[in-house]
């Protein structure tokens, strides 16, 4: 058992220890240089070769797509340890939430298609302006979280959440694959560039992006509605 | 524009503490979603939309909804 006074210690070596590496960050690099060129290279070289118009987008899906995928199997594996300890703990207590006025059911209401319309733009135009498949997952996630959190209705059910999932998933591994059949790299972009900077353009990162969307967005929303049938047994 | 971000690290420092001295859980969660969202505003004040984005939509919404349906499901009482 340790006591107050350790514990306070270990709290300053931490910080005298963060500081000391800060100053040593601080000391090494100067403020707004880039310490690595590959990001000049891609710079100059992103928008020409993806047929991207957002450079972030194209290196995430593109350049480092691998690592993309890796993340999603992160979320896969961190939301399905979720849904298990939610499920187990489903007798747990429950304080009475009071009852959501008029006001804030409609405004709920009213707040859900647009978030909808919000989390498929910017899933869509993901290659085109800023966000892209998780930005717009976690929007598309944040609208089923409303009506739960108001009481005002119930999420999408489970199995819908994880069929959508799943298929997502398999897609985005798909055109990947594809990419590697038709001799270029794992999930190197593929067919028509078009024109920089319109909707219809940068081959397949869009239909990579909406994979990731819908993927994040089933996940994250699947989590939720374990949750909510934890709040619906009182 | 340098102001700006001082003003916006000083309001993310108050909120910050807010979090801590709080009584009120549900309170608290609201400061912690008002330091991401000042976070994402700092964001785009250093061109990093995407970021901004990420951290406005899982830093204030997602994060900060699951915070304040776990303090829903707590006890009453389990404040302070």
């Amino acid at each position: 058992m340790k006591t107050k006074r350790e514990l306070h210690l270990g709290g300053l070596i931490f910080i005298v220890g963060l500081g000391v590496l800060l100053a040593a960050l601080l000391n090494q690099l100067g403020f707004g240089g880039a310490p690595m060129e590959v990001g000049q290279g891609m710079n100059a070289l992103g928008g020409a070769t993806t047929g991207a118009g957002n450079i972030v987008t194209s290196v995430v899906l593109s350049y480092r797509g691998l690592d993309t995928l890796g993340e999603l199997t992160i979320l896969f594996t961190a939301a399905t340890g979720a849904g298990m300890l939610l499920a187990r703990s489903r007798e747990a207590e429950l304080a009475d939430a009071a009852a959501p006025g008029a006001i804030v059911r409609i405004a709920a209401d009213l707040l859900f298609p647009f978030l909808l319309l919000l989390g498929f733009y910017i899933i869509i135009h993901g290659h085109v302006s800023p966000g892209g498949g998780f930005q717009g997952g976690a929007i598309l996630a944040a609208a089923y979280f409303v009506p739960l959190l108001t009481g005002a209705g119930r999420g999408l059910d489970e199995r819908s959440a994880s069929l959508i999932e799943g298929l997502a998933g398999a897609a985005f591994i798909a055109i990947g694959l594809l990419a590697l059949a038709m001799h270029h790299g794992f999930l190197a972009p593929i067919g028509p560039r078009g024109t920089l900077g319109h909707l219809f353009s940068a081959g397949s990162l869009p239909l990579l992006s909406s994979a990731i969307g819908l993927k994040v967005g089933a996940e994250l929303a699947g989590v939720l509605a374990h949750m909510g049938q934890l709040e619906e047994k009182p | 524009m340098i102001w700006i971000v001082l003003v916006l690290v000083v309001l993310m420092l108050g909120s910050a503490l807010a979090v801590l001295y709080l009584r009120d859980l549900l309170s608290a969660v609201a400061a912690s979603a008002v330091v991401s969202l000042l976070l994402s505003l700092l964001f785009v004040f250093l061109r990093a939309p995407d970021v901004a984005l990420a951290e406005a939509v899982v830093g204030a919404g997602l994060s900060g909804v699951l915070f304040a349906l776990v303090v829903r499901r707590l006890p009453k009482g389990a404040d302070a």
